[in-house]
């Protein structure tokens, strides 16, 4: 296993290794000097073809904090459109030395193709509609902190909104899925996948008939170009039907955890008040990105490959 | 056997044509077929022992990229892959830089097909720019001697102008309006079939209904104007559900359909690899399932390549970001022998049918196709039909290398290809 491309790649165990690893690092990330030298003198580029400042300064401090170099580059993938190669950009990123190509993409795929071109190690940072696996762990490790390492196995997850289009879920739900839990996506017909054929999930176009069930709910972000495609009426319908609304909220379980991925339309997917609720985790997700990623990077170049 | 030697022999093949199927040498003298006999001595051999003689193959579909893209292909490369395919004529299609909407390109493009291995016949494009809106000079075009009209790589959406089309066409006999039918408003945006695959890979995708309608749309077009449509590379079941019903009411419709759409499907993008993203797209095994019945039950008409060659670079990106299209024109009879004709889909004869002598009447090309007999063009191919070969991308003599089957084994390989008593490859080596 030299590339994580795909929760695909893990598996139960290799998941469950993986978040353990992380919760070494999350006692890393909370030292005076938050810094280890176990990847001292690896080099990390991430090559971020689509604009993330969040998810790259993730990675990139992750990888500092493992003392690894870490390199940048960044491109709009329309001005590379016509001119250099993907190939050819990789091929000449590698020569300069690096083990470890941090990936994002706006095209599903692109990092299996860079992974089937380079010796260094590749990390889906991202890539299209298709998956988002680091942001699946750290989902994972929030979830095993906040509610306990045995707390998967049954476990209501409902992911709401346009899992279409969306890597978040469809590295989400096969990750939910490895570990026990129990997956339904919801959201109006057009911004469900056309096929769920193979998905490890349910599905239900009407969140109100599953939201009392619900130990998590995992809300998505809405787009609004999804209006001018003809995939939804207005903003304000789709809140009337799926917004996580302080009334919605109301009706949840007591202990029922609200997740989102980021960046929240706050007012639109979630309410305000439902975000900054204490039902809401979304603040540790972000905090435990850094320790995933560290895991992960750990995995690759630290030990000669992912626990899997 | 001496260069372009104006008479010679295939000897001791089978030959097989529309009108059946008997071992005879075939005399081939000053550009004719001068004899089929059982035995024919005294002039240089072409050797044909074990193999079949059958009417040179017509492909109604190869892009030649022709001007504009002459790094991926040329006229002349892609006539020579074309002959080592065993075609002796290919129609060219008309989406190259610029496109085949004016007389003068058209001309071109006739004029380098002349010196080439393989005859180039020039599609036409039916609009302007085939932007789908204002009519291509379709007289002019006819006039140098087009009979197919397409935008192929677009299909023509608007309604209005496909029957505008369809109409002043019908001023030109023997031609035929082709369309690439797939509305754009539903397939555009897509890379990939619609379905389970595009859904788990998050690939956008081009669904069924966006080949259907058109179809159906265009059955009813052809019947109301009386002009005969053709249909481009049909992938799916439900197209080739419409064409089987149009033609039971005698629409005057035909078909074809491109080898990968009865070989391939689109689990193979789930490498992401865009060797195997085409327009339109793989489907699943129940539309494979289809097409092979249309063609076992004569509602497709003809197997053509779309033959889309791509240099290297532009199939080094992600999947969404490479241009669709793979080759076809070298490996299409092999194709069609493993993958029909060996599990008995289609019998030979059919097979060949659809191969050669129904598109060469489509394409109005009356050189090829015809039966192999005395006094006739000698368009000939000789085919080893038993031999077992794997597709090595490297030996292609297409300019590009974008084949989907690198790796995988054929049954059946061109020995020979004759055209117009020239013997244009031998022994599968193109002899210019």
């Amino acid at each position: 296993m030299n590339d994580l491309l795909s929760i695909d790649d893990l598996g139960a165990s290799g998941i469950n290794e993986l978040l353990d690893l992380s919760e070494s690092f999350v006692e890393v990330t909370r030292r005076d000097i938050p810094k280890i030298p176990a990847l001292r003198g690896k080099t990390v580029v991430t090559l971020f073809y689509e604009d993330s400042t969040r998810t790259r300064l993730s990675f990139e401090t992750a990888a500092k904090r493992l003392t690894a170099d870490t390199m940048s580059f960044t491109a709009a993938s329309s001005s590379v459109g016509k001119g250099e190669s993907l190939l050819d950009t990789v091929r000449t990123i590698e020569a300069m030395g690096v083990d470890a190509m941090v990936v994002r993409h706006r095209c599903a795929g692109a990092p299996h193709r860079i992974a089937s071109w380079v010796d260094a190690a590749v990390v889906n940072a991202g890539d299209g509609r298709h998956e988002h696996p680091t942001q699946a762990l750290l989902d994972l490790l929030t979830l095993r902190r906040h509610l306990g390492t045995d707390a998967f196995s049954g476990l209501r997850i409902g992911i709401v909104g346009d899992v279409r289009h969306s890597r978040v879920a469809r590295s989400g739900v096969k990750a939910f899925d490895a570990v026990g839990a129990d997956v339904t996506v919801v959201g109006p017909p057009t911004l469900l996948p056309e096929s769920l054929e193979g998905w490890p999930a349910r599905a239900s176009t009407d969140l109100d008939d599953v939201l009392p069930e619900l130990d998590v709910v995992y809300v998505l972000r809405i787009q609004r170009e999804r209006l001018g495609a003809a995939l939804l009426p207005s903003l304000r319908e789709y809140t009337s039907r799926y917004g996580l609304t302080a009334a919605r909220a109301a009706r949840l379980k007591p202990d029922t955890v609200v997740m989102h991925a980021g960046p929240m339309n706050r007012g639109v997917e979630i309410a305000a008040e439902v975000a900054d609720s204490p039902a809401s985790i979304i603040t540790e997700q972000v905090a435990n990105g850094v320790a995933v990623r560290m895991a992960v990077l750990w995995s690759l170049l630290g030990s000669g490959g992912l626990v899997a | 056997m001496p260069d372009r030697p104006d008479e010679f022999v295939i000897k001791g093949g089978r030959v097989v044509d529309a009108t059946g199927d008997r071992v005879a040498d075939v005399l081939v003298q000053g550009g004719v077929v001068a004899a089929v006999a059982r035995r024919v001595e005294g002039a240089p051999v072409l050797d044909a022992a074990g193999c079949m003689v059958v009417p040179g193959l017509v492909d109604l579909h190869a892009h030649l990229r022709e001007p504009g893209d002459e790094e991926a292909e040329t006229i002349e490369t892609g006539a020579r892959a074309a002959a080592l395919g065993g075609f002796t004529a290919v129609v060219a299609m008309p989406n190259t830089e610029p496109p085949l909407d004016d007389a003068a390109v058209v001309a071109s493009v006739l004029a380098a097909g002349r010196e080439a291995v393989c005859d180039v016949a020039s599609s036409g494009c039916i609009t302007k720019g085939r932007r789908g809106e204002e009519l291509a000079p379709m007289g002019e075009l006819y006039a140098l001697g087009v009979r197919i009209f397409t935008d192929d790589g677009a299909c023509v959406g608007e309604a209005g102008v496909m029957r505008r089309a369809l109409e002043y066409a019908g001023a030109f006999p023997g031609a035929v309006v082709a369309q690439h039918a797939e509305d754009p408003s539903l397939a555009g945006g897509g890379h990939m079939h619609e379905g389970t695959w595009s859904s788990r890979l998050g690939i956008p995708g081009r669904p069924e209904a966006a080949e259907a309608t058109v179809v159906a749309r265009d059955v009813m077009l052809a019947e109301l104007t009386g002009t005969p449509v053709h249909f481009l590379h049909l992938s799916t079941a439900a197209a080739v559900d419409l064409v089987r019903d149009a033609k039971d009411r005698d629409v005057p419709v035909t078909a074809e359909v491109a080898p990968h759409h009865f070989t391939l499907t689109d689990a193979e993008c789930r490498t992401f690899d865009p060797a195997f993203k085409v327009h339109p797209p793989l489907r699943t095994d129940a539309d494979v399932a289809a097409v092979k019945a249309g063609l076992a039950d004569g509602t497709i008409d003809a197997i053509a390549t779309d033959h889309a060659p791509h240099v290297p670079e532009a199939k080094e990106r992600p999947f969404e970001e490479a241009p669709p299209g793979m080759l076809g024109l070298e490996t299409a009879f092999a194709l069609t022998l493993t993958e029909l004709v060996e599990p008995g889909v289609l019998a030979l004869p059919d097979a060949l049918a659809c191969l050669s002598w129904q598109p060469a009447v489509i394409a109005g090309l009356d050189g090829h196709g015809g039966p192999i007999e005395p006094g006739r063009p000698a368009n000939l191919c000789v085919v080893d039909p038993a031999v077992r070969w794997e597709v090595d991308p490297s030996r292609l003599a297409s300019r590009s290398r974008n084949t989907p089957y690198a790796g995988r084994k054929l049954t059946g390989r061109v020995r020979h290809t004759v055209l117009r008593g020239e013997p244009v490859v031998v022994d599968g080596i193109a002899q210019r």
